[in-house]
């Protein structure tokens, strides 16, 4: 008991340091690994805000491109339309998101049970076609950040100015740490909803929606809640996205592929309705990724095998694993009883 | 005149989408499984055509008949040693499996045919028209839409007239009593997937002579297919022809205005029908 | 003494942690009823589940005619010959009166004494309803297409669950008349009541279950009201 708790602390040990290395990757770093980290982060971003929604809250969305996609043409709309900083525009995109949340929740919550994925698909299939008419943003064929906007974007310059190197490696911090400090927030804010009472009654409808009712759960409400809440985060990272891509289109902004299936599938794998299940997940996609990079299409066959082969024999991922085996937690959701709180 | 003849191509259009939906139909209606890879299967089942087609020297109207054994197995077998183990109460597990297989089968399907498209060669049928009045019609739209009306006639006899139909509505009603009556609910699932898939296999004989395919089309195909089950009502055959019908209209009226407007109005139109009827057209009486 | 036609043997049955069965041996001769009656919980239902292959087994914990069956599954067991009526009837909404008569017969290959026409013979009024979903019937008629539903498949055993649950008393009555053409027909029959005054009527011998023991057996004429008493309600004499 004692022996897993200081295997506990030792893993809790391991996860600081490695955050504080993370935050170290632009000084020390190559300008090489801090885009690909920037990759990772921004995935796991998304992969989290998705285990929320379908993990936890039992909300299976295909349609979570649709908030990546809206931000970032929020984004770049301040910055084009209205000559705003981008990082403004990460802000704007958020509550944009938000925004389109509501009218997303009101018709897809209609839709009961597996059929929720259908109607968030078309939703974001009817925002891309949208989109894809707004003429001053390029219509159908997109558009791109007027040149230079990244460089001398907010903190940029002072960027610059502390590291060394050029302008754009200084905007590539700039995004990572950004990236970063979302991926942190995310995760922290998830804990602390899934730790409080709105999370815990979240979870006790997932497991059975008429007894959550019936102590006082409101489950339409509380879904809403939490829909509009991932479509903030996700719409953040949307935006944060696309001022690295620097160039959007209809397609790329509302891909499915890239937004939501990938990310269904690094939650999957690494261990769906857990926390710290995405943090494996990405992982193990990036290292695939690498890997089977001269592979072209196996390598999203792989996943797809993976991802099957969680669901038939291991539902609660690779990190449901690891706890069972070990029984180590971390960002345990556990009640601890009384006396055990005490002791700490 | 113009309105009449948009119409009449939205209706066939229609029949198309209708072909794509009636085997999600049968198999939301046997054991309530949202099969996410049912676009790509059709896919899949327009490369097996093709493939016999080229490989025999045939038409793709006779093609399709040696298709139909095949894709019956790709069904049956897909069910028993896949879809079997996740149905249940949950409906993340089957929802997350049948997403994966779909992008399995998309590239596995690129893997071996690469991303060129692809199409069914008829010969003269193709461009035949047929004079209705003051309309004329092409013969394959035309074709479509009356296969499209048989295949689902097909399926409601199968599920309303034969024993084979009466255990598939038994074991949706309740999959432990059919065990009492000595039916194997896995068995029975197989069998709706097999048929199901046959299904599709027409839907892709009339994708393929159509239009090109290649094999990315299955994921946008499905959505239609999709719309067309939901706002006809879960479950009820003939109203997934009329949802099929309702989404072809539409795609038809929104392209007469602007073409790039087809998709987007079939999609709102869906929206639109649910906003008004949330259960659908026609929804069966129970669920 | 002849072989019995269903034995079981030390059968305890679990549901997750929670044990409902603790070891118990029942017999059932060829030919003969036998009433099990308990209270609620004691475990009857579970014994039924057990018996047809809707819980699993050991195999040896079950036999029909000396063949272990404790591991078959529920088709598997029918095909042996035993059906079941199940506790709240579970007919098939979707389908007719007509249509739950024939999905009892589903797999069945041969003749028998059941069918679609021996039935209506018996209960006359479902045939006057055969087009109506079964589950448009009053609660005794529904009763009746299910007892006809399990008779369709021709059973060496007839299990019936709880036929007189939350139905009135001169309905039950009625749906008790017509055990004994089943029995004339040839069917061994189990009945599981808490109705205890209809299963002392019907049953050749009567086994009284208790948290998931047998506590009393016997035929209705030896046992006294007491002994049925204490068996049931488990006051010590």
């Amino acid at each position: 008991m004692s022996d897993q708790k200081n295997l506990t602390r030792l893993l809790q040990l391991f996860a600081l340091a490695g955050l504080a290395l993370l935050f170290l990757v632009p000084v020390i770093g190559s300008r090489a690994l801090v885009q690909d980290l920037f990759g990772v982060l921004t995935l796991f971003i998304l992969a989290q805000n998705w285990n929320l929604l379908a993990g936890f809250a039992g909300m299976v969305s295909v349609g979570q491109q649709a908030f990546v996609g809206v931000g970032a043409y929020a984004m770049f709309a301040c910055v084009i339309l209205l000559g705003l900083d981008p990082v403004i525009g990460i802000a704007v995109g958020g509550i944009t998101a938000m925004i389109l949340a509501i009218p997303m929740a009101f018709f897809s919550f209609r839709l009961a049970g597996a059929y929720f994925a259908i109607g968030t698909w078309v939703a974001a299939e009817i925002t891309r076609l949208c989109f894809a008419q707004w003429k001053a943003l390029g219509g159908g064929t997109g558009t791109s950040l007027p040149k230079g906007t990244t460089k001398t974007m907010f903190g940029v310059p002072e960027i610059k100015s502390w590291l060394g190197g050029s302008s754009s490696a200084a905007s590539d911090a700039l995004t990572y740490w950004l990236a970063l400090i979302l991926a942190l927030a995310t995760l922290i804010a998830a804990w602390l909803f899934l730790k409080s009472r709105m999370g815990l009654g979240l979870q006790s409808l997932r497991d059975n929606e008429e007894a959550a009712c019936s102590v006082g759960v409101n489950p339409t409400r509380l879904k809403a809640w939490v829909f509009m809440l991932t479509a903030f985060g996700t719409g953040l990272c949307g935006a944060l996205l696309f001022i690295q891509i620097t160039r959007v289109t209809p397609e790329a902004a509302f891909s499915v592929v890239d937004w939501t299936a990938f990310v269904i599938f690094i939650t999957v794998i690494g261990g769906i309705g857990t926390l710290p299940g995405p943090i494996i997940g990405v992982i193990v996609f990036y290292f695939l990724q690498r890997l089977l990079a001269d592979y072209g299409t196996v390598y999203l066959i792989v996943l797809g095998c993976l991802g099957i082969a969680v669901m038939l024999f291991a539902r609660r991922g690779l990190w449901g694993l690891f706890t069972e085996k070990t029984g180590l937690e971390l960002l345990s959701l556990r009640q601890l009883p009384p006396e055990e709180n005490q002791a700490h | 005149m113009i309105l009449v003849d948009t119409l009449i191509q939205g209706i066939l259009l229609g029949g198309l989408y209708a072909l794509f939906a009636a085997g999600l139909s049968l198999v939301f209606g046997v054991m309530r499984l949202v099969n996410l890879a049912h676009g790509d299967l059709i896919a899949l089942a327009a490369f097996v055509i093709l493939s016999i087609g080229t490989a025999l020297n045939l038409s793709p109207f006779v093609a399709v008949i040696l298709a139909f054994p095949i894709m019956f197995a790709v069904g049956w077998g897909l069910q028993t040693c896949l879809l079997n183990h996740v149905l249940g109460d949950d409906i993340l597990p089957p929802l997350l499996v049948t997403f994966g297989l779909s992008v399995v089968i998309q590239n596995g399907l690129l893997e071996i045919f690469t991303a060129d498209s692809q199409k069914l060669t008829a010969g003269a049928i193709e461009v035949q028209s047929l004079a209705l009045g003051p309309i004329t019609v092409g013969v394959t739209p035309l074709l479509t839409f009356v296969s499209s009306v048989l295949v689902i006639f097909a399926l409601n006899q199968i599920f309303y007239r034969t024993r084979l139909g009466r255990a598939f509505r038994a074991t949706s009603d309740d999959s432990e009593t059919v065990g009492l009556m000595g039916i194997r609910p896995n068995n029975v699932f197989a069998v709706a997937t097999g048929i199901a898939m046959v299904a599709a296999t027409i839907a892709a004989l009339y994708l393929g002579i159509r239009a090109n395919f290649d094999p990315s089309i299955g994921p946008a195909r499905l959505l239609y297919a999709f719309e067309a089950v939901i706002i006809g009502g879960l479950g009820s055959l003939w109203g997934t022809l009329a949802g099929g019908v309702i989404i072809g209209v539409a795609q038809a009226l929104g392209a007469s205005i602007n073409p790039e407007w087809q998709i987007l109005s079939g999609h709102i139109a869906f929206v639109v029908v649910l906003l008004v009827r949330p259960r659908g057209l026609f929804p069966r009486s129970k669920d | 003494m002849t072989e019995p036609l269903l034995s079981t043997h030390g059968l305890k049955a679990h549901y997750g942690d929670f044990q409902a069965l603790f070891g118990v041996d029942i017999d059932i001769k060829q030919g003969e009823t036998i009433a099990i009656i308990g209270a609620n919980g004691a475990g009857k239902s579970t014994l039924m589940r057990a018996i047809t292959g809707l819980l699993k087994n050991e195999p040896d914990a079950i036999k029909l005619r000396g063949e272990s069956i404790g591991d078959l599954s529920a088709p598997e067991v029918l095909e042996r010959g035993i059906s079941m009526v199940p506790e709240g009837r579970r007919l098939f909404p979707s389908l007719t009166v007509e249509e739950n008569l024939l999905i009892g017969a589903h797999t069945r290959t041969g003749n028998g004494v059941w069918n679609l026409a021996s039935v209506y013979e018996v209960v006359p009024v479902l045939k006057d309803r055969r087009d109506h979903p079964g589950t448009a019937l009053s609660g005794g008629q529904q009763q009746m297409v299910a007892i006809g539903r399990a008779l369709m498949s021709n059973p060496d055993l007839l299990l019936c669950d709880e036929l007189s649950l939350g139905l009135a008393p001169v309905v039950i009555k009625e749906i008790y008349a017509s055990f004994p053409t089943i029995k004339e027909r040839g069917a061994s029959v189990v009945v599981v009541e808490q109705d205890i005054g209809q299963a002392m009527k019907v049953a050749d011998r009567v086994f009284c279950m208790m948290e998931g023991r047998v506590t009393l057996e016997g035929t209705p004429e030896e046992l006294s009201r007491e002994e049925i008493h204490n068996a049931y309600f488990g006051v010590s004499a």
